[in-house]
This record gives structure tokens, C-alpha cells and sequence, in this order.
């Protein structure tokens, strides 16, 4: 049950994108079309995953031993930095496919600022290991799902008669809005 | 270049929220008052800054092959400098920004300069550069928050001047999205002509 509410909260009311704001680079950027914004949003599940178990176990078990907290910022970069890195060289190896699939976006998840907020809160809301496990995939399906909705709505606003000054990211930092708007009625939900 | 126009770049004619539109995720998740925006914006300067000046500093050091991590390493220090001194003398602010000031580190704007000007440039460059960027994106944010701070719950700066209700929406989630998008609109507009 407990785990259910982490998802549900996380998912819907919470949303990372329309609630808490991170990942807005990725979520502006790779939202053209909808192929491009499935494959981001399966690179970003997979990584942000990976990316909470493996900080999260460097900050129980090197960090809070040797009283090194204030070294999280750097030492959470370059671990999701690393790690990204070796995702890729892994993936082109045993799964070419997969690869294809999700290789483009592996690069531009480094930059993405909800993984390492995620992997940052964890820590904040002092999360057990299998909670921090559900949490992170959860905020993952999250970004996935306000990814593939608004890239479905932008590819229908191409066809729009927007004014001028309006075209392209103004005109799509209003219809997030509106969305953000619709999941504001997910709250209280939990 | 001349080191004016270095500077004035980064604050209008390339601003990095409103033109550039890099770093959306604190310009949308801090900006609910003007001081918030200002104190992010001036954050961020700080780190655009130095990290300028130290990279710049290091360019004929670091390898090309590494310089990415390099400069990330460099960047993320500073970050960490911000954040303690932030919750050592302005607790109530750095509770206000909080997930916001380690994601410096993720922003696009210090790492974009840092590859595309401070590893070329000499240091005097880089921190007009650093400087003039830091600050475009301080008023934009500061800009933001004013806007989001009196129509939803007017005020400026904390002075409140309507007794009474304002439009609620903007100060919560849905009103950045909105705002920012009707304000790029305009400096959209406004560059044309």
C-alpha cells in the first residue's frame, strides 16, 4: 500500500514536470514528435532508476561514514555522469537494438536535472533503499507520461494557426501550463 | 570584441532565458516572488563567474578529452560553496530555493559558457562574459518573479499593495508555465521590430 501511494504520488500529484519542475530541458526539447519522445522517456525510466540505486548506495556507504556529506553535489554528477557513459558502451555491446532506440538521448540525460533532483531528494525525504528504488521509477513514468502527452498535443499545434510571435516555445509553455493545470486536480488525491 | 559588448550580450541581445531559453527548470521552480528570482539569478552569477575565471584559468591544462568532466568537476565546487554559505547566512532563502541551488550544477548556462567562451577566451574575457550572462539571466529571473509576484498575490518584493485576493494561479505551478510563455512572446515580438 505504502508503495502504491509513493507511485501514485509521484505519477499524478507530484507530477516531476508539471509540479516540481525538472527536467523542463529535455521535456521542451525532445517533445516535436511523439517517436522521439517515447524513446526519451525509456532512456530516462532506465537511467534515473540506475542512476537513484547506485547514488544512493555511495551516499549510505561512503559518504555518511566518513562524514563527507557536503561532497554529494559532486560526487552525484560524476557518478550519473559515469554511469550514463557506461550505459552506453553496455547497451551498444549486448543489446544493439536497445541501443538504437535509446542511444541518442543516453548523452543528453548527463544534463538532465531531474535525475540528479531525484537522486538529491531521495535523500531529503530519508527514503529506504526499495522505496528510493519505487520512488525513482515512478518519477520516471511520471516525466514519461507529461513527455508523451505533450509532445501528442504539440504535434497537433504544427498544424495551428498560432500568431507569430507565439510559434514554437511560447505557444508550448502555455499548453504546459494548461496541462500542469489539469494535473493540479490530482491533488489531494493521496 | 570589445569587453562592453561582452558584457551587454548575455543581458539582452542574448539573454539565456528569454532568448536562449537555457536553464528553464529554475527560471519556472523559483520564480513565485521577485526576491526568489533575484536570489537564484545572483546564485547562479556567482558560479557563472567564477567557474568562468577558473576555467579560463585552466584551459591550457586540462585535456581536451576530459575537459568536459573537468569543467563539471569545477563548476560542481562552486556549487557546493553557494549552497553552504546560502544555508549558513540566509537560511530562510536557501529553505525557499532548496532542490534549486545543488541544480546549478545542472544548468545549462554555466556549462554552455564554460565550453563555448571560457575555454577559449582570456580570463578578463570570461568573467565579463560570466558576468554579463549571470546577470541577463538574474533580471529575466527577477522579471519573472516581479510579474508572477503581482498578479498572483500582489505584491512586489514582498510589499503588498492590493488588500484582498489576487490571481492565485500564477504564484502556483500553471502560472510560471503561463507567464514565461506569454513573456517570451513578448521579447519574441519585440525583437522583430
Amino acid at each position: 500500500m505504502e508503495y502504491i501511494i509513493i507511485v501514485i504520488a509521484a505519477i499524478f500529484v507530484n507530477n516531476i514536470v508539471f509540479a516540481q519542475f525538472l527536467g523542463i530541458c529535455p521535456f521542451l526539447g525532445v517533445s516535436n514528435k511523439l517517436s522521439t519522445s517515447v524513446g526519451m522517456g525509456g532512456a530516462v525510466v532506465f537511467v534515473m532508476t540506475l542512476a537513484t540505486i547506485v547514488t544512493y548506495l555511495i551516499f549510505q556507504f561512503v559518504l555518511v561514514p566518513f562524514g563527507l556529506q557536503f561532497l554529494q553535489t559532486i560526487s552525484y554528477i560524476l557518478v550519473i555522469a559515469a554511469l550514463v557513459q557506461m550505459v552506453e558502451i553496455i547497451l551498444k555491446k549486448i543489446s544493439p537494438p536497445l541501443y538504437q532506440a535509446l542511444g541518442i538521448f543516453l548523452p543528453l540525460i548527463t544534463t538532465n536535472c531531474a535525475v540528479l533532483g531525484v537522486a538529491i531528494l531521495v535523500i531529503q525525504k530519508d527514503l529506504n533503499l526499495l522505496q528510493s528504488v519505487v520512488f525513482a521509477f515512478a518519477n520516471a513514468v511520471g516525466f514519461t507520461l507529461a513527455l508523451v502527452i505533450f509532445a501528442g498535443i504539440r504535434e497537433h499545434l504544427e498544424l495551428m494557426g498560432v500568431p507569430k510571435g507565439m510559434k514554437g516555445i511560447p505557444i508550448a509553455l502555455v499548453v504546459a501550463g494548461l496541462l500542469s493545470l489539469a494535473f493540479m486536480g490530482f491533488a489531494g488525491l493521496v | 570584441m570589445n569587453q562592453k559588448e561582452n558584457f551587454t550580450k548575455g543581458f539582452i541581445k542574448n539573454n539565456p532565458v528569454l532568448v536562449l531559453l537555457l536553464g528553464m527548470c529554475p527560471t519556472l521552480g523559483v520564480t513565485t516572488s521577485a526576491i526568489n528570482g533575484l536570489g537564484m539569478g545572483l546564485a547562479t552569477t556567482f558560479v557563472l563567474v567564477m567557474a568562468n575565471i577558473v576555467i579560463s584559468l585552466l584551459k591550457s591544462v586540462i585535456p581536451d578529452k576530459v575537459r568536459i568532466p573537468a569543467f563539471i568537476v569545477v563548476i560542481a565546487s562552486f556549487v557546493t560553496i553557494v549552497d553552504l554559505v546560502m544555508a549558513g547566512f540566509a537560511p530562510a532563502l536557501h529553505e525557499q530555493l532548496g532542490l534549486f541551488i545543488p541544480l546549478i550544477v545542472v544548468n545549462c548556462i554555466v556549462l554552455g559558457r564554460a565550453e563555448a567562451f571560457a575555454s577559449k577566451n582570456d580570463v578578463l574575457s570570461s568573467l565579463i562574459d560570466g558576468l554579463g550572462m549571470g546577470l541577463g539571466f538574474a533580471f529575466a529571473l527577477t522579471l519573472l518573479g516581479g510579474i508572477r509576484e503581482i498578479l498572483g498575490s500582489g505584491a512586489i518584493f514582498g510589499f503588498k499593495f492590493i488588500s484582498g485576493d489576487a490571481i492565485l494561479v500564477f504564484v502556483l505551478a500553471p502560472g510560471a508555465f503561463i507567464a514565461l510563455g506569454y513573456l517570451i512572446a513578448v521579447v519574441n515580438r519585440l525583437r522583430k521590430v
